[in-house]
């Protein structure tokens, strides 16, 4: 009686599995395909010298021709192929080309005799290699015979058949660490790793900065207090290109607004390219400072952009605290600032540091908005954006899958210590 | 110590609110006007802070009548201190000059009402200043916030229906005279649409986001199911899976994904941008509904197999109706990021005529391509999630809650 039991139960649960297993397969699949599988083909691509024009597949273009006159049975006319090799890189080899020739013609000859022939009016050149960039000619020289039948033998109506091999950088099995020591070993690697971690670190403080404050002021019920939070989510629901380039605009050096308003009150004398220059001197009390201008304004641009989520996350939190806490607190005389720092504050923590984290990881991989607002120059390149720098804008495809490693190295560190992390607190 | 009065902190919030507003109104006044306003703080850093001591010593006959006269008197202060012409304006913009002035004064009072009501003029105890203190930051705070949260988009909406000529001449002027007809207050817009394919765009963008959203939801509801409730197998490794691939980005993925769809032909066209983008919205969405479908009892799901219903039924008849608010939270969530996806519109597609609207506003930011243009650009890219957050806010904010680490 058990026994059954049991068994049931067993293919219940086998049952379960299976199904599950069904609904899932899907997702793991897409994911697989469009996430796991580029992944690993990055690191592939990482370690090859591969650039931008190694995509395109090397052809061999065969163009057919005919010269002279074929309609006189007694002259002789040219069939003529022309061969090249489009790329400017890899050699073809074992190159065949095929053609049929028409019932109605009498071939007198044929060049280049030896890789070429005809049988049973087949023509088959075989060409061996064909280097990159060269080209070449077949020439086979016909005239009209009795067959001739106006309607059918017009020898352009087959099309020659074209078949090689060629190397090809992306599948063969050639590797090289030449990418990973261009990338680690550039003067530059510090100064991105440095523009990173400031833009990283400032940017996720500060919007979780500003969050908190925002979340600070309207957790305070007051008339139009749904119509605010819902204008405070505006600049993150709201696409990252329609606000950067408004942002741009606004301190554009020439028709921007902020410039031409500070002119006007005669707060500086010539406007300042914001988004364009490295630095700018700042004096304070005799002293000159470097201040990172550029970097500061894509930075401002992140927390103006993402304070709203910690906002978000930070008043729901807030709201979700007793009341009673604080009333208790006032009996006991409490001021505002001690209910601040001894009541909510330690009760936010937990939620605030989960945001920092996450905030962390996904600032450190933000790419839009630093390229659409200063492209990386000007002392702003992070490693994203020296993604695109390398591999599409010096079309180095390698180097850029290099960095694109080394930045799934410091996600991975990010996440690992996230999820240890979090275990700890429920979100 | 002086600094324990009320006075004081009235005398020192009406010079601040004071100084606030002034610049508030030269800035919106230069903005409206076009003209060069000259920014004058020395006069109302002394009618602020008398402001301040007017309201805190007439606090006990405090009327409609009282605060009329106050801002009067204010007003009148203003224009006599800057000897009849304040902000050094040209004559013919007297009467905007005079609303600016009346603003500020009424500005100026409602404020130090907020912050100093009930506030006693003679010595206060550390509660008092402390609550002083955060109800004048609490102000200060919401104005600064609101305004530095719309600042761009004003920027966006005015510039897009400037003319290039005004543009040039003066940056400065974004008054929108409204005698102008449509067809020139609008121009930029109806430029777009014509010459620059936009209405294209538009409906790329709409085929593309909303297919996302369907092959998302298509995915994703069943996958939530089974990791919510069905006995699987590693169940903990999926979901710990599904985290760390929805924190991937794409910035490490373009490169292959770049060099595969070159390869096989599908890079440039809608239907490669359509598989990709449900592969970053799945473990998001999966993520989300786990989270909701976990939170639904499974006693009913029980009940429902106890009277012979599969679990597919079960998920179609129970499931999906019980967590209807959430799955639309999660589709407008996957919309908003379908939508606003940059990256890899930007690498893939190339036609024109399949540009999304992401990708055709990059392609008009070029010199050749007035700003207004590019402005009106981005307001069509906005207003949709604008039209879809206004109506459905409730949804996307608990939508934002649940997946909005991510972006």
């Amino acid at each position: 009686m058990t026994n059954i039991k049991k068994k049931n139960k067993n293919t219940l649960l086998e049952k379960e599995k299976k199904l599950g297993l069904i609904l899932l397969l899907p997702t793991i699949l897409i994911v697989l395909s469009v996430v796991i599988f580029p992944l690993l083909a990055n690191f592939w691509i990482s370690f090859k010298p591969v650039s931008l024009g190694d995509l395109r597949p090397p052809k061999l273009i065969v163009k057919e021709r005919i010269k002279g006159n074929l309609s006189e049975k007694s002259q002789l006319a040219e069939i003529q192929y022309r061969y090249r090799n489009s790329s400017i890189k890899y050699d073809l080899e074992n190159v065949i080309i095929k053609d049929t020739i028409p019932n109605g013609f009498t071939v007198k000859d044929l060049q280049p005799a030896q890789f070429c022939m005809i049988k049973l009016k087949e023509l088959t050149c075989n060409l061996n290699n064909v280097s990159s960039r060269s080209s070449g000619k077949i020439i086979i020289k016909i005239h009209k015979n009795d067959q001739w039948q106006k309607e059918l033998d017009n020898p352009k109506k087959t099309k020659p058949l074209v078949t090689f091999s060629s190397k090809n950088v992306l599948s063969s099995f050639d590797f090289n660490t030449e990418n990973f020591k261009k990338v680690f070993s550039a003067s530059e690697f510090f100064e991105v790793l440095k523009v990173s971690f400031y833009y990283t670190i400032f940017g996720t403080a500060g919007a979780l900065l500003v969050g908190l404050l925002a979340a600070q002021i309207l957790q305070k019920s007051f008339r139009g207090r749904s119509i605010v939070r819902g204008l405070l989510l505006f600049p993150y629901v709201s696409p990252v290109i329609a606000v950067a380039f408004a942002w741009v605009i606004l301190f554009d050096p020439f028709s921007g607004i902020i410039n031409s308003m500070l002119v006007q009150m005669n707060v500086i004398n010539k406007p300042i390219n914001f988004f364009g220059q490295k630095y700018t001197d700042i004096i304070i009390f005799g002293y000159v400072f470097k201040f990172p201008l550029a970097l500061s304004m894509v930075i401002a641009f992140e927390i103006w952009r993402y304070f709203p989520l910690s906002f978000l996350f930070i008043l729901a939190r807030m709201q979700s605290f007793p009341e009673e806490v604080y009333d208790a607190a006032k009996m006991d005389g409490a001021s505002p600032f001690q209910q601040f720092i001894y009541i909510s504050l330690p009760f936010l923590i937990g939620i605030m540091s989960i945001l920092f984290l996450l905030r962390f990881i996904w600032t450190f991989n933000k790419f839009d908005d630093i390229f659409l607002l200063t492209g990386g120059n000007a002392g702003t390149r992070t490693f994203t954006v020296n993604v695109y720098e390398q591999a599409f804008a010096i079309s180095n495809l390698g180097a850029g899958a290099a960095v694109a490693v080394v930045i799934f190295i410091f996600l991975l560190t990010f996440s690992l210590l996230f999820m240890r992390y979090s275990k700890k607190e429920t979100f | 110590m002086f600094w324990k009065y009320g006075l004081f902190f009235s005398i020192l919030s009406g010079g601040i609110w004071g100084v606030f507003w002034q610049i508030f109104f030269t800035v919106v006044g230069i903005l409206t006007l076009g003209t060069p306003l000259s920014l004058e703080l020395s006069q109302i850093m002394i009618i602020g802070p008398f402001a301040g001591i007017l309201y805190i010593k007439s606090q006990k006959f405090l009327s409609i009548k009282f605060h009329l006269t106050a801002i009067f008197i204010i007003t009148f202060l203003i224009f006599i201190s800057n000897l009849g012409n304040p902000y050094q304006a040209e004559d013919e913009n007297q009467l905007i000059i005079f609303m600016l002035i009346l603003l500020t004064s009424f500005f100026i009072w409602v404020s130090l009402n907020h912050s100093l009501y009930n506030l006693s003029p003679g010595k206060l105890s550390k509660h008092d200043i402390e609550s002083f203190f955060i109800k004048f930051m609490w102000g200060i705070g919401l104005i600064i916030l609101i305004l530095i949260t719309l600042i761009p988009f004003y920027i966006m909406i005015m510039t897009s229906l400037k003319n290039q000529q005004s543009l040039i001449l003066n940056p400065l002027d974004l008054s929108v005279n409204l005698n102008t007809d449509f067809k020139t207050l609008f121009n930029s817009y109806i430029e777009l649409f014509t010459n620059f394919n936009f209405h294209l765009f538009l409906i790329n963008s709409f085929i593309v986001s909303c297919t996302t959203v369907i092959i998302t939801l298509f995915f994703s509801i069943p996958g939530a199911y089974a990791l919510a409730r069905l006995r699987i197998p590693n169940k903990k490794f999926f979901s710990g899976t599904v985290i760390l691939i929805y924190l991937i980005p794409s910035i490490v993925l373009i490169i292959p994904l770049y060099a595969i769809f070159s390869y096989i032909g599908l890079r440039n066209s809608l239907f490669g941008l359509i598989l990709v983008y449900p592969a970053t919205t799945i473990p998001v969405a999966l993520y989300m509904l786990r989270g909701y479908f976990n939170a639904l009892s499974s006693e009913i799901d029980d009940a429902a197999l106890m009277d012979g219903l599969s679990r597919i039924q079960i998920i179609l008849k129970i499931a999906i109706p019980l967590s209807k608010p959430a799955i639309v939270s999660v589709g407008l969530y996957v919309f908003m990021i379908a939508w606003n996806e940059f990256l890899i519109a930007f690498m893939f597609l190339d036609d024109p005529n399949i540009f999304t609207l992401s990708r055709g506003i990059m392609s008009l930011n070029s010199s050749e391509i007035p700003q207004q243009h590019l402005m009106a650009g981005a307001v069509i890219a906005t207003i949709p999630v604008m039209i879809i957050f206004l109506y459905l806010e409730k949804f996307l904010i608990s939508g934002l809650s649940a997946g909005g680490v991510k972006g």
